[in-house]
């Protein structure tokens, strides 16, 4: 099983090698001068040369390359042009509450599109799975954005049941004790209860909106996988030998079912950091998504490339975990290693 | 059958016996008056060749057919009781404890990713055989019982760490893990080779000599139901054409399909050229207009009477016939 991590690990270190080299060539690649916008509009051509020498931005690409690897090596990200800020604190800072918010959204949809599909596999062609399959239709035709401004609109500006979608907390609320970064799990550790129910009523709508988009594919995966597991020859058996139907659907069918499902389960998470920089900016949501996006729009080199690193590291840790729950689930797998 | 001897006492008797399926282009009558009766610590071979409704006809007996297929008529008696007509929660107390299956392909048909100990325990424990805590140990027990080297071993593999013939040996110790009155055995040496074959029939007739267990042996091959079996049913196209005491079917088949069948079947004296294939096909069972007898298009021996519907015709000693114009 270590056997088994420690190689994906090392098949993950080229990967990320990859990113970093096409990273940088991308941003170089991207329209807009950075000097220019960092000189601002009334600059001299003068002040702009300038500039963009003190950025290192006039040597050639292969010298920027190498000292963007050093500073690599350093831990050291760069800082951003329009905060001032090196771009490895403001990441530190950020990435908690996208995730939060990512992972909130997933155990949402986990909860409810796991028992949804195995109820719709186990009652065929009941009201069960026919609401099963109008979910998943809804969910797969609803694009992320549009569910999140959809719920504003509706339970903010409408119904008044929500917070206004500014961020992750009230503006009259302060942030609970820093632990985890997490403000549900911070503010329920130090006992602040009004810091807890105003972070969770923030991230209600985009954890919500976020869900229906990836309860969609993990449902119709579960139900088909639950279906070609039942009809499957040792359920069967099972059910020649008499075991309960508790049984046979949850320690028999599930189980086995669940690989595939396992799977979805990594794809809809990267869906979701792709979504993330939708859904942050529609409800403010002080994350890395937002960021990326406000740097990309001002040719910030650092904070994009920073941002797309991060997202690099993060799937390959997200890989690394599916193979581990896979070992977990399937011993054929633990033997392949 | 008819006639049963005041002796025998049956374990199981299926009596008028029909299943259909629903699909998409249809109903399709896959069994029709199907009866027949295993007397305890009997072995009764059903034999045909493949669609003629054997295994239909023992999955409809354990009451685990396909949503599709649904039994129109009949009973099967066991243990004073109608299986067919229980209710899902009273036969699956009967299934594993008082009847049980071995099925064909035991690779596929053992949860792959459960430890094999686990699975047989699994049964011991839902059907009393065993508490929660002496189940492994119980386990064990039935892998010895069932001659597997290095029982204790063996019982913490997965299924893909066993070849075809140990994980058929823990069918079977799942099977009569309970000790049941019947076992049902479909088809379970066909993908096993030929020396492992003979093992495992070895070991389930020993094992069901030695419960006084009835037993039921699916096959498409006539040679080893003769071997391993006292009666054999021969089957086509869901209809029983003749049951006989095997020697006697071997001596003196009735029916022209079990005569072309026995021609069909490889043995000491007939070489491979004089071996003959039966001609035509089995018929769509779809039609509305199926014919009584359902072997009569392919028959030689058609006659106009055949349009009739089959009478039973006893002509020996547990000897019965569905035919016309017999042999």
């Amino acid at each position: 099983m270590l056997n088994l991590l420690l190689s994906r690990l090392a098949t993950a270190i080229p990967s990320i090698v990859g990113v970093v080299i096409v990273t940088f060539i991308l941003t170089r690649m991207l329209p807009g001068d950075p000097a220019a916008y960092f000189a601002g509009l009334a600059a001299s051509p003068q002040a702009i040369a300038e500039i963009r020498t003190k950025l290192g931005l006039d040597k050639p690409l292969p010298e920027q390359f190498v000292a963007y690897i050093g500073d690599l090596l350093h831990g050291n990200l760069g800082n951003s042009l329009s905060t001032g800020q090196p771009v490895v604190t403001e990441i530190a800072t950020r990435l908690p509450a996208s995730a939060e918010l990512t992972l909130f959204a997933l155990i949402l949809a986990v909860a409810i599109a796991i028992p949804l599909g195995v109820l719709a596999a186990v009652k065929q062609g009941t009201w069960i799975d026919h609401t099963c399959r109008i979910v998943t239709t809804a969910g797969v035709s609803l694009p992320v954005f549009f569910t999140g401004l959809l719920f504003a609109y509706v339970f903010y500006y409408l119904l008044q049941w929500a917070p206004a979608p500014t961020g992750r907390l009230d503006v009259f609320l302060s942030a609970p004790t820093h632990i985890t970064g997490f403000y549900l799990i911070d503010s329920a550790l130090t006992g602040n209860l009004e810091a807890f129910w105003g972070a969770l009523s923030q991230l209600a709508l985009p954890a919500i909106s976020m869900a229906i988009f990836s309860l969609a594919p993990l449902a119709r995966m579960t139900r088909g996988s639950m279906l070609a597991v039942l009809g499957s020859d040792f359920i069967r058996t099972a059910r020649a030998s008499g075991l309960s139907p508790r049984t046979v659907v949850f320690t028999y069918a599930f189980r086995n079912a669940v690989l595939p499902v396992i799977t979805t389960l990594g794809m809809v998470f990267s869906f979701l950091l792709g979504a993330n920089v939708l859904i942050e900016t529609v409800f403010a949501w002080p994350g890395i998504g937002l960021y990326a996006v406000n740097a990309l729009i001002t040719s910030d080199y650092a904070p994009v490339q920073g941002f797309v690193l991060t997202m690099a590291v993060l799937y390959v840790v997200l890989n690394l975990t599916i193979d581990f729950l896979y070992g977990l689930v399937d011993p054929r797998v633990r033997l392949d290693s | 059958m008819t006639a049963v001897p005041a002796l025998s006492v049956p374990a199981l008797s299926v009596e008028d016996l029909s299943v259909e399926f629903r699909t998409r282009s249809g109903v399709v009558k896959v069994l029709e008056h199907v009866c027949f009766s295993v007397d305890k610590g009997e072995t009764v071979a059903l034999v045909g060749e493949s669609g003629s409704g054997k295994s239909v006809t023992a999955f409809a007996v354990m009451g685990i057919l396909d949503a599709a297929g649904k039994v129109t008529s009949g009973r099967a008696m066991f243990g004073g009781a109608d299986l067919l007509a229980l209710s899902e929660h009273d036969l699956a107390e009967q299934r594993g404890r008082e009847l049980s299956m071995i099925f064909q392909n035991p690779r596929t048909a053992l949860n792959p990713i459960r430890r094999v100990g686990r699975q047989i325990a699994d049964v011991l424990v839902r059907h009393g055989g065993a508490t929660r805590n002496d189940a492994p140990r119980a386990a064990i027990e039935m892998l010895k019982k069932v001659r597997i080297p290095d029982p204790e071993r063996r019982a913490e593999a997965y299924p893909f760490e066993l070849s075809g013939g140990m994980c058929q040996r823990i069918m079977i110790a799942i099977a009569l893990a309970c000790r049941p009155a019947l076992l049902i055995a479909d088809e379970p040496t066909t993908g096993l080779d030929v020396t492992t074959q003979a093992v495992i029939m070895d070991l389930i007739g020993e094992l069901a000599g030695e419960a006084g267990m009835a037993t039921i042996f699916i096959t498409h091959d006539l040679a080893l139901a003769a071997e391993y079996c006292d009666r054999i049913v021969v089957m086509h196209a869901g209809h029983i054409v003749e049951a006989a005491p095997g020697r006697d079917l071997f001596a003196y088949a009735r029916h022209p399909y079990s005569a072309k069948l026995l021609a069909a079947t490889p043995g000491e004296t007939v070489s491979l050229e004089q071996m003959a294939s039966i001609p035509g096909g089995l018929p769509d069972l779809r039609r509305a207009d199926l014919p009584a007898c359902r072997y009569s298009g392919r028959c030689e021996r058609r006659l106009d009477q055949c349009a009739q519907p089959l009478p039973q015709r006893t002509v020996g000693e547990r000897h019965v016939i569905a035919c016309w114009n017999p042999l």
